[in-house]
């Protein structure tokens, strides 16, 4: 995936210019790309004035933020104990089975990413599954691929 | 039964706006608390009404604002700490995002109260919506003038910035939470210093959970011994308790202190799902000691449960049903602190990963004999001997299912599978 350094740095320089701004200016970015393209690690260190290092080692510790291309539509399944025991892994299996992908994994076409969280505060309608910022309780495993084609 | 206080107005769609707050008596309290008291009268009451931080720790909130040093020049802070994420608890959320002003309030007394001009709000980054209500709520409040300078004509000011996290867990704990604000990896600090000295940029800070600090308006509009008169001698007021796992009413519910488990299980959530047999409670977030069927009687308050040999921690009660193997319960947990230690401390770092490695083998069958008495070793070593809480919460549910459920473990080690076959299949 080639990505316009020029995008990442518009981006960029609407935030501001503050070294403790930059999670938030992390966040900006992965919001327009949905992750973290190679570039942009050197483009808000220079902007920051600030070592790469450092730019990097708050990108890899936050989980929100991946490294990798991560697909058009983001679906987390959630695996806290309270979704855990009430099926979690079903919906999982049931979602390869539907389409082809894993925790951790995107389609081929870009169009679907899988990732695993950990508890999202919903858990009185175990198990939750989350399909761009939407939530869905109570899911049945047998309908989980048909929720997230619906979206 | 329940006792709604905090909650009160949680299913009016309109709490949210700032005319439906104010109408329902909202933003009486500050403006109680900035025009007819001192800021150690507020700091008083507080402690009078025993108020608890309601995150997990318990420790008394008046208490704690008492420990800034009274003649530290510096800026102080007030965080207010919405990064809900042990698993099963599911209340800061609720009231972020139905009655965020209830937030904003509180903060604003309690920044009041400790002499700081600014307070932010630390969100998980998973909360996209309870972030955009408490921005919302805050907006409204600039703009009717509960905000900014000159707060009502009495020359407070204070500013409120809402911050949302990056996803994780660690940044639960205060003083990670406070390196993340600081736009660093939230990595947790030695104490002493405490926040309460030196917090945030170095500064006086206090960090309180959002329940916490949900209660204080109602405790300065009706007194703090109103407030203490709930609840039992050391557990004040009331605590919201979320109820999950196989109940057939899974939910949040706001119980007086002191309220035996058995009425939130039974009457409140309605028993077991699909009449199964009960088979463990964890009592306060994944993090918390389990308990057996035959202690469902114990009363849910700080002492009690201590007696019992768990904890409330944040009140996220798991039920848990007969078809559950515990070892396979274990594995996902000890899978999850794995990944959330932050690495700072040895036992923690590579204790989690150890524990991991044997659970997990264990659970694909092919644990070895003598791999139980590993694991209960390795939870000693970790045990109060890391920088956080985060080494104690991965080794306590550990070792607590070993101890209460040995013989399944062992049966998984022998025989090479469960015990019990785990089939929750929703149809
Ligand atoms: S455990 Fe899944 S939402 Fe809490």
């Amino acid at each position: 995936m080639i990505i316009d350094s020029n995008k990442i740095q518009k981006v960029i320089d609407d935030s501001p210019q503050d070294k403790k701004q930059l999670i938030m200016i992390l966040q900006n970015i992965q919001l327009e790309f949905h992750y973290l393209p190679k570039e942009s690690i050197g483009l808000v260190s220079e902007y920051l004035g600030m070592p790469q290092s450092t730019v990097y080692s708050a990108a890899t510790f936050y989980k929100s933020f991946s490294l990798v291309p991560r697909g058009e539509n983001i679906i987390k399944v959630c695996k806290g104990t309270a979704c855990h025991i009430k099926g979690a892994d079903l919906i999982i299996d049931q979602l390869y089975a539907g389409i082809g992908i894993k925790p951790g994994q995107t389609t081929k076409d870009m169009k679907y990413t899988i990732e695993v969280v950990n508890c999202v505060g919903a858990c009185a309608m175990a198990p939750v599954m989350i399909v761009n910022d939407k939530y869905f309780g109570e899911v049945k495993c047998n309908r989980a691929t048909k929720l997230v084609k619906k979206g | 039964m329940e006792k709604k206080i905090l909650t009160k107005y949680i299913d009016d769609p309109n709490q949210v706006n700032i005319d439906t707050y104010l109408s329902h008596g909202g933003y009486k309290a500050f403006e109680k608390a900035l025009k007819e008291m001192k800021p150690s009268e507020v700091i008083e009451e507080v402690k009078k009404s025993g108020v608890r931080g309601r995150g997990g720790a318990g420790f008394p909130a008046g208490v704690k604002w008492g420990f800034i040093p009274k003649d530290n020049p510096k800026p102080r802070y007030l965080v207010c700490n919405g990064d809900e994420s042990e698993p099963g608890t599911c209340k800061d959320r609720v009231l972020m995002e139905s009655d965020p002003h209830g937030v904003v309030e509180g903060m604003a007394i309690s920044s009041f109260a400790i002499g700081s001009h600014l307070a932010f709000i630390y969100i998980r980054g998973e909360f996209a919506y309870p972030a955009r209500m408490m921005e919302k709520a805050v907006e409204e409040a600039y703009e009717k003038g509960y905000l900014g300078k000159n707060i009502l004509g009495t020359g407070y000011d204070l500013d409120m910035i809402v911050h949302t996290g990056g996803g994780a867990y660690i940044c639960g704990e205060e003083s990670s939470q406070l390196n993340s604000i600081e736009g660093e990896r939230g990595m947790s600090r030695m104490r002493p210093p405490f926040p309460a000295v030196a917090g945030l940029y170095a500064c006086p800070t206090i960090v309180n959970n959002v329940e916490t600090l949900a209660a204080v308006p109602f405790i300065i509009n009706n007194g703090g011994d109103w407030y203490a008169s709930m609840g039992t001698e050391k557990s004040k007021g009331t605590k919201l308790f979320s109820l999950s796992g196989h109940v057939k009413n899974p939910g949040h519910y706001e119980l007086e202190m002191g309220t035996p488990l058995s009425v939130l299980i039974n009457d409140l959530g309605g028993g077991m799902l699909d009449g199964h047999k009960l088979k463990a409670i964890i009592p306060g977030g994944s993090s918390t000691p389990m308990l057996l069927p035959d202690q469902i009687d114990v009363k849910l308050d700080y002492e009690s449960l201590a007696e019992a040999g768990s904890m409330l921690g944040s009140g996220a009660v798991i039920v848990i049903d007969e078809r559950t193997c515990m070892v396979w319960v274990a594995e996902r947990l000890i899978h999850f602190y794995r990944h959330e230690s932050c690495g700072k401390c040895t036992p923690c770092r590579d204790g989690t990963g150890w524990l991991e490695q044997l659970i997990s083998r264990i659970e694909r069958g092919e644990g070895q004999p003598g791999d139980i008495e590993k694991i209960e070793s390795l939870c000693g070593n970790i045990m109060g001997r890391t920088v956080c809480p985060l080494g104690d919460a991965a080794v306590m549910p550990i070792e607590s299912s070993i101890k209460l459920f040995r013989d399944e473990w062992e049966y998984h080690i022998q025989n090479k599978k469960c015990m019990v076959k785990s089939e929750f299949a929703f149809k």
